[in-house]
């Protein structure tokens, strides 16, 4: 007898399905899902006003991280509507039953970093969260997705979702990742060939040695800005990477549950021979290091390029967007990317605070001086990975330099926190997303490497990391 | 949820492609619990534009929005949608929008319609527009163009359905399926 070969994504999916009624999408299963203080209230508001009770609250967790202060520990919210989400979010949780990891908590963070960090995330899961960064946790070989807040009450009520099977791509990643680029930089590159939309209803599965070379966090960084190509998710194959990281976390099974959980998480790798809708190939070698000089994640080139002039743009739709990201930016065209200036820096987010990104953008700025004029920040993705950082001394070498060294948080990554750019001010960021405003109205994003960020800092412009 | 069967109404076009969550709301008006009175903070930065087409007078009380492509690409937040309603749109009508968007837009009676680029492009300068959901077509001086729609999507926004209670419906089912993974474990 003869069996189809499946991809990674068809087997999690297959085991998913609850039903298909005739005519419909499937009622897919979802074995956690992730919620915080901004997109749950409505949803919680909309249990109770139906009389309804939340199915799963032992496959419910929730954290605090949007709205978030990152000043010192412990602090007064000032911001009266963000003081009342998050109270609106605790008391929710405990009238719910929802476990919450909250400002006290020693395993507070970033969703999609303490997901994880505490092995909540495990191979062949269906995960969903009220954040696009959702697809972050297919990094371990999890089917995981954003969805909106009636979504998060869907799920809340029924612990299922309707969904229509996405189409599959592969992106195949041949040879090595050269010397000073990283992940990021990977990322950047494939959204910069394939487009903010290059992968539009698709579930993304990154394959190839370069990918296969890759640590856990670093994988982590490239499915979380999956979303960035418009995919529905991205996700890469169990290996003994994915084991590695998962043995001895807090959530994971432990003692022969572990191996027995182990062998068949290694099973779900895609089955030689299983067929994608779609397959693009990339050369590992081919990537440089990434900054964004526009408006949208697309919108990059290499640090040893130059901001592109509109006018050699065919497409005029494409031409006139890069037209206005180009005023939005107060950028000329041929203008070298090293020769951009910068005010701020900000090394953060669900896309790049992990420790490995800090202890990379420790080594650069180690026994440097973030630039005169220049205010730099650190920003940990969660209380874990501060603690480790500063168990290594990294806190000491960024302090040293001038950084400030903050709590966790999403920080300047979206501004719905103190944490935000002044109208005009051009910074380096370690984040997801360029988008006008997005940092703070009338800031300038350019997306980077953690340690291209540190290296801006120092420089007080961008600089080619490989010959830093 | 109010049901969906046609609409004939005013367009305000938008002829910018890639157009984010964070353009349509920004994340200040995200530090809410209720979902109502989005409106305000619809396109609030672009607002301050006295030439945007939310400040042209032509365009007032329009209940169809024609934007470019990748419509409401980006941020998750279902307050994009929520801003889009309570300003007055019924419809939006663009090539291609982000999944999370356009799973969001049927959640709330907001019918999102995918039109091929080339029919698109004349709809930018169109006064008004009928959409028909049942018969699936967007129609322009006399010229209906068809469009598709997912049938399931489509029975829910005709019936104006609570999914929910759709859901629970298959109680039985996910009881057995838990059963079930229980069992596996």
């Amino acid at each position: 007898m003869s069996i189809q070969p499946k991809t990674l994504f068809d087997k999690i999916w297959d085991k998913h399905v609850v039903c298909q009624p005739a005519g419909q999408p499937a009622l897919l299963y979802i074995d956690l899902h992730l919620i915080h203080e901004v997109t749950s209230p409505q949803a919680f508001e909309g249990l109770r006003t139906a009389g309804r009770k939340l199915r799963r609250p032992d496959r419910t967790f929730a954290t605090m991280d949007h709205d978030v202060p990152t000043d010192p520990r412990p602090f007064k919210i000032l911001d009266r509507e963000a003081e009342q989400q998050l109270s609106a979010l605790a008391t929710n949780c405990h009238d719910f039953g929802v476990p919450l990891f909250d400002l006290d908590s020693p395993e507070q963070g970033i969703v999609h970093v303490i997901g994880p960090e505490l092995g909540l995330t495990q191979p062949g899961m269906t995960i969903v969260c009220g954040d696009s960064h959702t697809s972050t946790h297919g990094a371990l070989g999890a089917l995981a997705f954003g969805i909106g807040t009636s979504e998060v009450e869907h799920v809340f009520a029924t612990q299922c979702l309707w969904q229509s099977r996405p189409r599959t791509l592969r992106l195949d990643i041949s040879g090595r990742l050269p010397a000073g680029t990283t992940s990021k930089d990977l990322i950047l590159h494939i959204i910069g060939r394939i487009g903010t939309a290059g992968a539009t209803g698709a579930v993304i599965e990154y394959a190839g040695e370069a990918i296969r070379a890759l640590s856990m966090e670093e994988r982590l960084t490239v499915c979380n800005m999956s979303i960035e190509a418009g995919a529905r998710a991205g996700m890469i194959a169990p290996d003994q990477v994915t084991v590695d990281y998962l043995r001895g976390r807090r959530f994971a099974p432990a003692g022969a549950d572990f191996e027995r959980a182990a062998q068949g998480w290694l099973a779900l790798a895609s089955d030689p021979g299983a067929s994608y809708d779609q397959e693009i190939r990339f050369q590992g070698g081919d990537v440089a290091p990434q900054v964004t000089w526009g408006t949208n994640p697309g919108m990059v080139a290499p640090v040893d390029g130059v901001v592109p002039d509109p006018a050699t743009i065919s497409d005029p739709g494409a031409r006139h967007a890069a037209e206005r990201a180009l005023v939005y930016m107060d950028l000329r065209p041929g203008t070298p990317m090293v020769k951009i200036a910068i005010d701020r820096v900000f090394i953060g987010s669900c896309t790049n605070a992990r420790l490995e990104d800090l202890d990379r953008a420790a080594a650069v700025v180690r026994g440097r001086h973030v630039a005169a004029g220049v205010r730099a920040m650190v920003v940990p993705g969660s209380r874990q990975v501060r603690r480790e950082a500063e168990a290594r001394g990294l806190d000491r070498i960024f302090r040293e330099a001038g950084f400030e060294w903050r709590e966790p948080g999403c920080s300047m990554c979206l501004g719905m926190n103190p944490d935000i750019l002044q109208p005009g001010e051009r910074c380096a960021s370690t984040s997801n997303r360029n988008f006008e405003g997005r940092q703070g109205a009338g800031g300038r994003t350019h997306l980077v490497s953690p340690a291209m960020a540190a290296a801006a800092a120092c420089a007080g412009h961008f600089t080619d990391i490989r010959e830093w | 949820m109010q049901k969906w069967t046609t609409l004939t109404g005013n367009v305000m076009p938008l002829d910018r492609a890639n157009v984010d969550t964070d353009q349509i709301i920004p994340k200040q008006f995200l530090k809410t619990i209720g979902r109502v009175g989005m409106g305000r903070g619809l396109f609030f930065d672009w607002r301050h534009d006295p030439a945007f087409v939310l400040n042209q007078p032509q365009y007032r009380g329009a209940q169809i929005l024609v934007a470019g492509d990748n419509f409401g690409c980006g941020s998750s937040r279902e307050h994009a949608v929520w801003a889009l309603a309570d300003f007055g749109f019924r419809c939006v009508v663009a090539p291609s929008y982000s999944d999370i968007f356009y799973n969001n837009c049927s959640k709330n009676g907001l019918l999102a319609v995918r039109l091929p680029e080339a029919e698109l492009q004349p709809l930018f300068a169109a006064a008004t527009l009928t959409v028909d959901l049942v018969a699936q077509t967007v129609t322009h001086q006399g010229r209906a163009i068809p469009f598709e729609i997912d049938p399931f999507r489509k029975q829910c926004l005709l019936e104006g359905w609570d999914d929910i209670a759709l859901t629970l419906l298959h109680d039985d089912d996910i009881a057995a399926y838990e059963t079930a993974l229980a069992a596996r474990r």
